[in-house]
């Protein structure tokens, strides 16, 4: 820590503390569990595709956790109306 | 009744084999008959920091694949009469090991043994999961820092549903060693306190390590800590921290790592 570090202090310890509870509390509540996230998204897509051939590689997926909320995001890509089956 | 004690993380360079060192000797110290267990396989270090690297024959893997009995591959201390060490092998992989091998290497050794220390590898893969399969109670290094935090709190789920214990339905007594701890920064909120790592992970507190240059100068010379300067703010905690693994009820103190005003002000800077 440099001299001028000594003045301008800033308290990352809870910051830490923070960040590891929230993910501690998600990490525990999916444990023993496989990675629900990932089994969504293949059922999800396993229903679509009965429908609408899907390019695989043009599907993103985000997750993201705030706090209590969890939001699962898929975002599909739809060909043109041609790909449609049946 | 033996008691055997892993010494796990989850993450690595935590100090698990420092730890497993100078808790053993400790135990000894105290008139245990104790044995140190490296299960490292492949990346032994534990005859390193014990200070018996040139005197390893025969190792783990050997006993548990029957190739050598175990008395030819325990290595007497030198230093401390009732302590051995176990060595792992440093040319095979942790596949080596297997759970029947291990179960009875396990047997025979709680029949020699008060204390049986296991030092486990990192991570949460085979030998992580031997090392702790047979325990009856563990000890969770963790510094005071998110990954290894997170690691722990996994290590603890493990604990809590992979060991012999737990699939018998019954409980594995977890205590928590904060190592390398620095109390004037934690004090300036720039590292975790033992009370946020306490509250965090939820395991009583065996003891707290003060982050110190005693600890490397230990290991430098192959003996542990706890042996080499017994008055040194680490071999005092692991000291105290042995006594409370026999059941002493001892009120665990804050080490406070003595420094001069110019080693505070341009002291090293950890990132």
């Amino acid at each position: 820590m440099s001299i001028f570090g000594f003045f301008t202090r800033t308290r990352t310890a809870p910051v830490a503390r923070e960040r590891l509870q929230l993910l501690l509390a998600h990490e525990r509540a999916l444990s023993g569990k496989s990675d629900l996230a990932a089994i969504l998204q293949e059922e999800i897509l396993a229903v679509i595709a009965k429908h609408i051939a899907i390019d695989r590689e043009k599907v993103k997926v985000k997750l993201d956790r705030d706090g209590t909320i969890s939001t699962l995001e898929i975002d599909i890509e739809m060909p043109e109306a041609v790909a449609l089956k049946n | 009744m033996s008691k055997v004690l892993v010494v796990t993380s989850g993450k690595g360079g935590v100090g698990k084999t420092t730890s497993s060192a100078a808790l053993g000797a400790a135990l000894a110290q105290a008139g245990k008959n104790v044995v140190v267990v490296d299960f490292d396989v492949g990346l032994r270090n534990l005859d390193l920091i014990m200070g018996a690297e040139r005197r390893v024959v025969f190792d783990l893997v050997n006993v548990v694949q029957g190739d050598a009995k175990l008395a030819q591959a325990l290595i007497r201390d030198k230093r401390v009469e009732t302590l051995s060490l176990l060595p792992a092998s440093q040319t095979r992989d942790k596949d080596a090991l297997t759970p029947e091998g291990v179960e009875r290497v396990i047997d025979e050794l709680r029949e020699k043994f008060d204390w049986i220390v296991c030092d486990s590898p990192a991570g949460i893969e085979r030998g992580a999961t031997l090392a702790m399969r047979h325990a009856d109670m563990a000890v969770v290094v963790t510094n005071p820092e998110v990954s290894s935090v997170r690691d722990s709190d996994r290590i603890i789920g493990l604990l809590d549903s992979k060991t012999a214990r737990a699939e018998a339905g019954e409980t594995i007594e977890k205590h928590l060693l904060l190592t390398r701890y620095d109390a004037t920064r934690a004090a300036r909120g720039e590292m975790l306190k033992v009370e946020d790592v306490l509250e965090i992970l939820a395991i009583p507190l065996l003891g707290i390590i003060p982050d110190s240059e005693d600890v490397l100068k230990a290991s430098n010379v192959g003996c542990p800590v706890t042996l080499h300067n017994p008055l040194s703010g680490p071999a005092r905690a692991y000291a105290e921290a042995a006594r409370r693994l026999l059941g002493e009820t001892i009120a665990v103190t804050m080490p406070v790592e003595k420094k001069s005003l110019m080693s505070r002000w341009f002291g090293r800077s950890v990132a």
